[in-house]
C-alpha cells in the first residue's frame, strides 16, 4: 500500500520548511506506488497522447497493451484548478524504451566520470545521473518541433534528444567529432537538426534565450513550445524574472522547467532562497511541482504544460524534485555538504531506472536476467563509443579560425591577415 | 554577397562620394537635441568663459561650433564649417533625395523589414512611441506590434530573447535606447551572442543586429555618454561598425540586417539630425569598408563617427594653411579595414588617429596597434592618436567640451606631425 496522500502532503510542506534533517526527509518521502489495475474498458479523463510520441497508436493497440500507471506523489499546483492526472497509461515498448534510454544516460555518465578520472576529458564536467527521468519525459512528452535550452549539465538531454554516444563523447574530448567540432567542450553541446539549442555555462541564460525561442516560435506562428530548463540555484538570477515577465506579458509559449536537485553546488536550495519552492515565485504565472524523479509524471505535466501554452494561456511553470548523485562537478565530491546517507536513500527509495525496472518486472515484461544482459549491452555500447572517440582525431589547428564569423573568406582579420 | 554590394555602391554613389554632409539642421527637425545642437560654443577668452553668439545662419549649419577655444587671439575663421559647396555636374545635383540621418536609418530599416518578414526591431519605446530618436516612428502602425516589439526596461533579458529568437530563424534588431544601457545586456552580447557560432561549431548563426546611440552628447552626464565600442571589440565573433553620415548610415544598417553575424551598430546622439542627400535606388554597403572622404597626400587622418565632422571642420583650416590631409572613415571598428588603410599610408607615410573613445583600452589604441604591426616600415612618424580624456564625461558644458577632441587640436597635431 502507498502512502496516504494527507501524510505525504504534509511531510512535504515540512520537506520545504526545511526544520527536519534534509536526508531523513528525503527517505521519508519514498514513493511506493501501487498499481491499481483499472477496470478494462475504462478511459481516462485526460488524453494526451496527441503530444507524446505514441500519437500514431490507434486507440484499440493501446487499449489492447497498454498497462495503467500510478503516479504517486500529488502535484502540487499554483493557480491551476486542475493538474494533470495521477496515473497514465504505459506499453511494454514505452517501459522497455524508457529503461533503455534512462540506463544509457546513466552508464554514459559513470563513462565520463571515469573518463575525467583519467583526465581524456578536461576542464568542466557536470554529470546528469540521477536526473533522467526528467531528461526522458521532457523529450517524450515533446516533439521534433519543440525547442529545448538547458544550462551546462546538457550531456543527459543531448542523448535523449537525438544525439549519438559517439559525438558526444567525442565533443567532451575536444575531438574533431564532436557534435560541435571540439569547440564547445562539456557546456557547449548542440544539436541544431533536433532543436536542442544547448549547453550554456552562465547560469541562468537559459530563461531570456528560451523566451527568444518560443518568441520566434509564435511569431513564425508555429505549433511548438519552446523549454527552457534551469536548476534551483539559477531561480534567484534576475534575468529569470525578467524573462518571466516577458513571456507573460506577451503569452509566449514557453515552459520554464526547474529541475530541482536542491542544491545549487554547494549551497542548499534552503540556503539561498528565501523561498524554497520555484513553481510559485511569480504570482502571474501558474506552475506545478512534481516529482522528478519518476519519468511518468515528467511526461504526464509536460503534456499538461505543452497544451497549456498552446491554448495560449502564456508561459508556465514546471518544476522537478529531482537528485544528482554526482557532486555539481568532477571537481566536487559532492559529500561536503550531503550526507552519503541521503544519497545512497535516494538511490534506493527513489532511483528513476528502479522504477521503470520494477514496474517491468511486475508486469513480467522481462526478467530480471534480460534486464541484467541489456544493462550490459548499453555498457558495451557505452564503451564502444568511448573508445571510438577516443581514436578519433582532434581538430585540425585551421580549426582555431574557423567559425568565428559566417562566411570567413570575405573578412580579414587584424593579426591574422589571411 | 560583398562584391555585389561594393557594385551597387559603385554605379549608385558614385556621385555622392566625398561631399561633406551639410550640417544643415532643418527647421522641422523639433527633437530636444535640435534645439540643443543649435546652441553655440563658449569660447575662452584669457580667464573669462564668454557665450558668443554666432549669427542665425551659421547657428542652423553649424552644430558643432566654429570657434577654437584658443586664448592666442589667433584670427580664426567664422564660416569654417561645412556648408553646402556647388557641384561640380550639375545633372547629380538634383538625384536622390534628402533627409537626416535618422530618417535614413528609418528608410534602410524600412526596406528591410518589408523585403524579409523575419526582420522585426526589439526595444524599449520601439513601436508605439517611435524611438526615443524617431529611428522607428511610424514603422508600428505599418508593420504591427509584433514586428515592432515595445519591452520593458530589461536589457539583459530582452537582448537575451533576442539572441535566441535570432537562433531560431528570426533576425531581429535590439535597439539600446543609449548604448550604455547595454552594459545590462553585456553577458549577452559577449557570451552568447558573439560566441555562439564558434562554441556550436558552425551549427547556430546568430544574425542579429544591435544599434543604438552612444558618445558624448550635449550635457547627458557621464552615464549617458558612453562609448562602448571599447569594451565590445575584444569579443571575438563580433562585427562593429559606426555610422557618421545619413548615406552610411542607411547602407550599414541594411548591410548589418543581411548579415549573418551578430553586427554593432553604433550611432551617435548629436548625429541623427545630420542632413544629406542620398540616391533613390537601392544600395548596401559593404561592412567590412573603409570610406574614403577626402583623397590626400600629406597625412592619413582616421576617424569615424563623430569625429568625422570635427575632422573635416579641421580640414576646411588645414587646406587654407596649405595642408592636404586624406580622410579615411573607417566605418568599420572590428574588423579594421587595412587593406584601405594601409594602401593610404603606404601614399602618405603619416598617421593621425581622431576618435571619440577614451584614450585607454579605445578603438584608437587597437588601431595604432594594428597599424604599427603591419606598416611599420612605411611610416615617417609616430602614430598620433587624439581621443576622449579618461574621464567621466562631466556635465557642465565647457568642461565636457575639453574631454573630447576639438578641430583646433586636431589641427595642432597635424601641424605637429607633418614636421616629420
Amino acid at each position: 500500500m502507498g502512502w496516504p496522500r494527507s501524510i505525504v502532503g504534509a511531510l512535504q510542506r515540512l520537506n520545504q520548511r526545511g526544520l527536519a534533517e534534509r536526508g531523513d526527509l528525503f527517505l521519508s518521502i519514498s514513493r511506493e506506488y501501487t498499481l491499481q489495475r483499472s477496470v478494462p474498458g475504462e478511459r481516462h479523463g485526460y488524453i494526451l497522447r496527441s503530444f507524446g510520441a505514441n500519437a500514431y497508436r490507434s486507440e484499440a493497440q493501446e487499449r489492447k497493451s497498454s498497462i495503467p500507471v500510478e503516479i504517486p506523489v500529488p502535484y502540487q499546483l499554483h493557480k491551476l484548478s486542475e493538474g494533470p492526472p495521477q496515473h497514465t497509461q504505459t506499453t511494454q515498448d514505452e517501459l522497455m524504451k524508457y529503461y533503455r534510454d534512462m540506463a544509457l544516460i546513466r552508464r554514459m555518465e559513470i563513462t565520463a566520470d571515469i573518463l575525467f578520472k583519467s583526465q581524456q576529458i578536461r576542464g568542466f564536467c557536470h554529470l546528469y545521473d540521477g536526473q533522467e527521468a526528467v531528461a526522458v519525459g521532457l523529450v517524450e512528452a515533446l516533439t521534433d518541433d519543440d525547442s529545448i535550452i538547458t544550462a551546462y549539465r546538457d550531456h543527459g538531454l543531448y542523448l535523449a534528444r537525438g544525439g549519438t554516444l559517439f559525438e558526444c563523447f567525442s565533443e567532451l574530448m575536444g575531438k574533431r567529432t564532436g557534435c560541435s567540432g571540439g569547440k564547445g567542450g562539456s557546456m557547449h553541446l548542440y544539436n541544431v537538426k533536433k532543436r536542442f539549442y544547448g549547453g550554456w555555462g552562465i547560469v541562468g541564460t537559459s530563461a531570456p534565450l528560451g523566451a527568444g525561442l518560443s518568441f520566434a516560435h509564435k511569431y513564425l506562428n508555429k505549433k511548438s513550445v519552446a523549454v527552457a530548463i534551469y536548476g534551483d540555484g539559477a531561480a534567484n538570477q534576475g534575468q529569470i524574472y525578467e524573462a518571466k515577465n516577458l513571456a507573460a506579458l506577451w503569452d509566449l509559449p514557453l515552459i520554464l522547467l526547474v529541475e530541482n536537485n536542491h542544491f545549487g553546488m554547494g549551497t542548499a536550495e534552503w540556503r539561498a532562497s528565501k523561498q524554497i519552492t520555484f513553481y510559485d515565485r511569480v504570482h502571474y504565472i501558474p506552475g506545478l511541482k512534481i516529482d522528478g524523479m519518476d519519468v511518468f509524471a515528467v511526461r504526464e505535466a509536460i503534456c499538461y504544460a505543452k497544451e497549456h501554452c498552446m491554448s495560449g494561456k502564456g508561459p508556465i511553470v514546471v518544476e522537478c524534485d529531482t537528485y544528482r548523485y554526482h557532486g555539481h562537478s568532477m571537481s566536487d565530491p559532492g559529500s561536503t555538504y550531503r550526507t552519503h546517507d541521503e544519497i545512497k536513500g535516494i538511490r534506493q527509495e527513489r532511483d528513476p531506472i528502479n522504477h521503470v525496472r520494477k514496474l517491468i518486472l511486475k508486469e513480467g515484461f522481462a526478467t530480471a536476467d534480460d534486464l541484467k544482459s541489456m544493462d550490459k549491452e548499453i555498457r558495451k555500447e557505452v564503451e564502444e563509443a568511448a573508445a571510438k572517440a577516443k581514436e578519433a582525431p582532434q581538430p585540425a589547428k585551421d580549426a582555431l579560425f574557423a567559425h568565428i564569423y559566417k562566411n570567413d573568406a570575405a573578412l580579414q582579420f587584424h593579426g591574422f591577415v589571411r | 554577397m560583398e562584391s555585389t554590394a561594393l557594385l551597387q555602391k559603385l554605379t549608385a554613389g558614385m556621385a555622392f562620394r566625398g561631399n561633406p554632409a551639410t550640417l544643415l539642421s532643418s527647421s522641422s527637425a523639433s527633437s530636444h537635441f535640435a534645439r540643443v545642437q543649435a546652441s553655440a560654443w563658449p569660447i575662452m577668452q584669457g580667464s573669462r568663459l564668454r557665450r558668443l553668439n554666432v549669427e542665425a545662419t551659421d547657428l542652423n549649419a553649424n552644430a558643432f561650433g566654429t570657434m577654437p577655444h584658443s586664448s592666442t587671439g589667433l584670427k580664426i575663421i567664422t564660416k569654417a564649417v561645412a556648408v553646402k559647396t556647388e557641384r561640380g555636374s550639375t545633372a547629380t545635383a538634383q538625384q536622390g533625395h534628402e533627409l537626416l540621418l535618422f530618417e535614413a536609418l528609418r528608410e534602410g530599416l524600412d526596406e528591410e523589414m518589408e523585403r524579409d518578414p523575419t526582420v522585426c526591431v526589439i526595444g524599449e519605446d520601439v513601436g508605439h512611441y517611435g524611438g526615443s530618436y524617431k529611428v522607428t516612428k511610424g514603422m508600428a502602425e505599418k508593420y504591427g506590434d509584433l514586428r515592432l516589439l515595445d519591452t520593458p526596461i530589461a536589457e539583459n533579458s530582452f537582448t537575451g530573447m533576442a539572441i535566441g529568437a535570432a537562433m531560431s530563424g528570426l533576425r531581429p534588431i535590439v535597439e539600446g535606447m543609449n548604448m550604455g544601457f547595454l552594459l545590462l545586456a553585456f553577458n549577452q552580447i559577449a557570451n552568447n551572442c558573439g560566441m555562439l557560432h564558434y562554441t556550436s561549431g558552425g551549427q547556430f548563426t546568430i544574425p542579429i543586429v544591435i544599434r543604438g546611440p552612444g558618445g558624448v552628447g550635449r550635457q547627458l552626464g557621464a552615464e549617458h555618454s558612453q562609448r562602448l565600442e571599447s569594451y565590445f571589440q575584444s569579443v571575438p565573433g563580433l562585427q562593429m561598425v559606426a555610422c557618421s553620415t545619413p548615406y552610411n548610415a542607411k547602407g550599414l544598417m541594411k548591410a548589418a540586417i543581411r548579415s549573418e553575424n551578430p553586427v554593432i551598430l553604433f550611432e551617435h546622439v548629436l548625429l541623427y539630425n545630420l542632413k544629406e542627400r542620398i540616391p533613390d535606388e537601392e544600395y548596401v554597403l559593404c561592412l567590412e569598408e573603409a570610406e574614403l572622404v577626402r583623397p590626400g597626400e600629406d597625412i592619413t587622418i582616421l576617424t569615424y563617427s563623430r569625429m568625422r565632422h570635427h575632422v573635416l571642420q579641421a580640414v576646411k583650416t588645414l587646406v587654407s594653411k596649405g595642408y592636404d590631409p586624406e580622410v579615411i572613415d573607417i566605418r568599420s571598428l572590428k574588423p579594421f579595414d587595412l587593406f584601405t588603410i594601409g594602401n593610404s599610408v603606404k601614399k602618405t607615410h603619416k598617421v593621425l588617429i581622431v576618435e571619440e573613445c577614451m584614450r585607454t583600452g579605445g578603438i584608437g589604441a587597437s588601431l595604432r596597434a594594428a597599424i604599427m604591426e603591419n606598416f611599420f616600415d612605411e611610416l615617417d612618424a609616430p602614430i598620433g592618436c587624439l581621443s576622449s580624456q579618461d574621464v567621466p564625461t562631466p556635465y557642465a558644458g565647457p568642461l565636457e567640451d575639453l574631454t573630447v577632441v576639438q578641430p583646433p587640436q586636431i589641427v595642432f597635431a597635424v601641424e605637429q606631425l607633418c614636421k616629420h
